[in-house]
């Protein structure tokens, strides 16, 4: 399975999507985003005007109310350069999710212009800037999630990739990676029961080790297992791969 | 908000059945894996070919159904065509009648599930006996199996060993030679004294009219070994194009299914005894099952018709492996079963229309699947056929006004700044059924809504 798209923009001058779950929670994976494409020589333009991806009524099987959404996403996010968002799910609604719900829509073809520049922020690091390794240093054991909605694109091996090159991190392996965390959006709430004894699990096997970080492409995972963590008073971060990144660069006295 | 049937299931699921079926599908996805990946270096690959040939079979599907059946014809078997789950078990005890046969040996098969055969052949007097081990106990059980390949995955042997001495097979015992035995023993007689053997079949082969049937305890050739008539009962959808095709076809599904190379048994069947042949049955019937199958054919699921029942994306999939089987309500579980079933319900689709919502669109099924069907796609694409139908299950939460909200940027970013509220609020408290459900198991993080934006914006300024 394969939802990668061929010959996506890769210049240096992107849009980024921050998504909704960074405006209202994780300002700093947002703040990361841009601290290391700048680093990398990006220049950012954050459209004023963005919201959501449109992926929560998606999900619920609104479909209606998600096209109403995309459609102020493509106008939001006009023009040629690469959109860069710092989640595997957000990105994979634009090139992915989207395409589906528009099938037979006549501006289709403006939704597949989107979706054919849209990268997740790892993949476009490796891919699209081609970056292979990361400098700075990251002291730290590290487990990595691999969020479900990277299945079939090159964000996961990207994550992983530039987080075992850092020097010091240690990435460390765990059970049953390709199960999901249980949150799902929507379904963290309409199946309570059936996602906490997912996310139960994927913390008992992600943390058996006992790893200081706790890192995911997808903040969607990290509200869930990473509030499941919390309230359980595990001793463990979670974070963005993109945070681990911009600290790696700090600690390596890269950036400020 | 309404509790999800699913949801509740697995909560109320016995320790001991979530275990088995828990264990019994991690196990099943470690083999897959392990035999997939140690024989080919691109399983991907195969995987997407095997689909591709599925998808091209059910496309063409008006021809080769015809050349299916002018195949079979030649080969001297008699064709049936069944429209509906009525008109197949009809057309099993037509054949039985004719033949003035009284008892029938079956092996296991999904299709015979789903029309609920055994029950319909009992109702007329017709003793019919599941032969395949699993189906067995859920026979003597009067059970419902809640696996695919896997029929009893939640029942354990103690439970077996108890249903035997109820049965009178003997006293308890629950060594599992001993009770696979027993069974053994009780079956062979019925193999004898039965003149039908009902099988299903994993695939026909257009072009020779070849019926292929796999399994793991030779059931099937016993239940073709000493009756006269053998009646096949087939979906239409197990069609295959050609001979060589089942290469593939039959290297995915035994990897996919229990990580074997090959099924201990592979029947290729092609037409009733031959005059030179010495034993074999005189008759064979196929009979070929739509059952709302051309109805699904012609919605944008029709993807889901490529399934080869192989189990695999039930052995992966978190929420069965919490659920159990049973919590889907229907013959086919896990997440094939939660595409297929309410396709199959026709009228009845409300009833099942919560299932495509039991899941977390994970993907896990797509990327096991052995035959590429995007299962998430379709899982999706029935949730918006029930919204759009305006079906009342639980559980569609009500996004209107979001998305009125999210497509009003001032009106959003007023939301970012007003959640802050959120911070200063006893959570716990608020009777909102969706938090609650978030609550009870997490924290929610404190609101920074619009703080990203304030940042960009000084730091902007700062540049400037």
């Amino acid at each position: 399975m394969s939802f990668i798209r061929e010959n996506r923009p890769k210049g240096r001058e992107i849009q980024m999507m921050a998504t909704c779950l960074c405006d209202a929670f994780f300002d700093d994976v947002a703040i990361a985003t841009v601290q290391v494409l700048e680093y990398l020589g990006c220049e950012i333009t954050f459209p004023e005007g963005q919201t959501c991806c449109g992926q929560p009524a998606f999900n619920a099987g609104d479909w209606n109310s998600s096209r109403r959404v995309v459609r102020h996403c493509v106008k939001t996010f006009a023009g040629e350069q690469p959109v860069v968002v710092p989640s595997g799910s957000c990105s994979a609604m634009m090139f992915h999710g989207a395409l589906l719900e528009f099938e037979e829509e006549p501006d289709l073809p403006a939704v597949n212009q989107l979706a054919g520049r849209t990268w997740e922020v790892a993949d476009y690091i490796v891919h699209g800037l081609g970056i292979d390794s990361w400098p700075g240093k990251f002291p730290a054991k590290v487990a990595f999630h691999r969020s479900c909605h990277s299945r079939g694109t090159n964000s996961g091996e990207a994550s992983v990739q530039l987080l075992e090159s850092i020097d010091g991190l240690d990435l460390i392996p765990f059970g049953e990676p390709e199960q999901c965390c249980g949150f799902g959006g929507t379904f963290a709430v309409m199946f309570p029961n059936v996602s906490a004894a997912m996310g139960e699990l994927k913390l008992t096997h992600a943390l058996k080790e006992n790893p200081e970080y706790l890192v995911s492409g997808d903040m969607g995972c990290m509200l869930h297992i990473g509030g499941m963590a919390v309230r359980e008073r595990k001793p463990v971060k979670t974070r963005h791969v993109v945070q681990i990144l911009r600290d790696a660069l700090r600690n390596g006295g890269l950036i400020s | 908000m309404k509790a999800q049937p699913i949801d509740t299931f697995a909560l109320n699921l016995q320790d001991d059945i979530y275990r088995a079926v828990y264990d019994g599908t991690v196990s099943g996805y470690e083999k897959r894996t392990e035999s997939l990946f140690t024989d080919y270096p691109d399983p991907d690959l195969l995987r997407r070919t095997a689909g591709e040939i599925k998808q091209h079979t059910l496309e063409n599907l008006d021809t080769y159904l015809v050349q299916a059946e002018e195949s079979l014809r030649e080969n001297g078997a008699r064709v049936h065509w069944a429209t509906d789950a009525e008109a197949a078990c009809e057309a099993v005890l037509g054949i039985m009648r004719e033949n003035g046969a009284t008892k029938l040996v079956k092996s296991k098969s999904m299709a015979t599930e789903e029309i609920n055969l055994v029950s319909f052949l009992e109702k007329h007097g017709i003793e019919s006996l599941e032969t395949d081990l699993g189906e067995f106990i859920v026979q003597i059980d009067g059970d419902h199996p809640s696996h695919i390949v896997k029929p009893i995955i939640h029942k354990d042997r103690r439970g077996i060993a108890r249903s035997f001495e109820r049965e009178g097979l003997g006293e308890y015992d629950d060594a599992p030679e001993v009770i696979t035995n027993r069974a053994r023993k009780f079956l062979r007689h019925k193999y004898l004294e039965a003149s039908v053997g009902l099988t299903g079949a994993n695939f026909v082969v257009a072009e020779s009219g070849r019926l292929v049937l796999v399994t793991n305890e030779g059931n099937s050739r016993f239940c073709l070994a000493a009756t006269d008539i053998h009646i096949a009962v087939v979906g239409i959808e197990k069609i295959l194009p050609r001979d060589r095709d089942l290469a593939l076809l039959l290297a995915l599904l035994g990897r996919s299914a229990t990580g074997q190379q090959l099924t201990v048994y592979t029947e290729f069947i092609r037409g009733p005894k031959a005059s030179e042949q010495p034993e074999g049955p005189k008759q064979m019937h196929v009979i070929f099952l739509d059952n709302r199958r051309t109805e699904v054919l012609a919605t944008k699921c029709r993807d889901i018709l490529r399934c080869i029942r192989c189990g695999a994306c039930l052995n992966v999939c978190p929420v069965y492996r919490q659920a159990s089987g049973h919590a889907y309500r229907s013959v086919y579980p896990g997440p094939v079963g939660a595409v297929l079933s309410p396709l199959l319900a026709g009228k009845e689709f409300p009833k099942l229309a919560d299932l495509p919502k039991a899941s977390t669109l994970c993907g896990a099924c797509h990327e096991v699947c052995p035959v590429d069907i995007p299962i998430p796609d379709l899982l999706l694409r029935l949730r918006d056929k029930a919204k759009q139908e305006g079906v009342k299950s639980p559980g569609t939460p009500p996004m209107g006004a979001w998305s009125y909200l999210a497509s009003q940027p001032t009106l959003w970013r007023a939301a970012l700044a007003g959640g802050k509220i959120m911070n200063h609020l006893p959570l716990r408290m608020i009777p909102a059924p969706p938090l609650q459900a978030w609550q009870k198991s997490r924290q929610l993080p404190s609101w920074r809504g619009g703080s990203f934006r304030k940042w960009m914006k000084n730091r902007k300024t700062k540049h400037d």
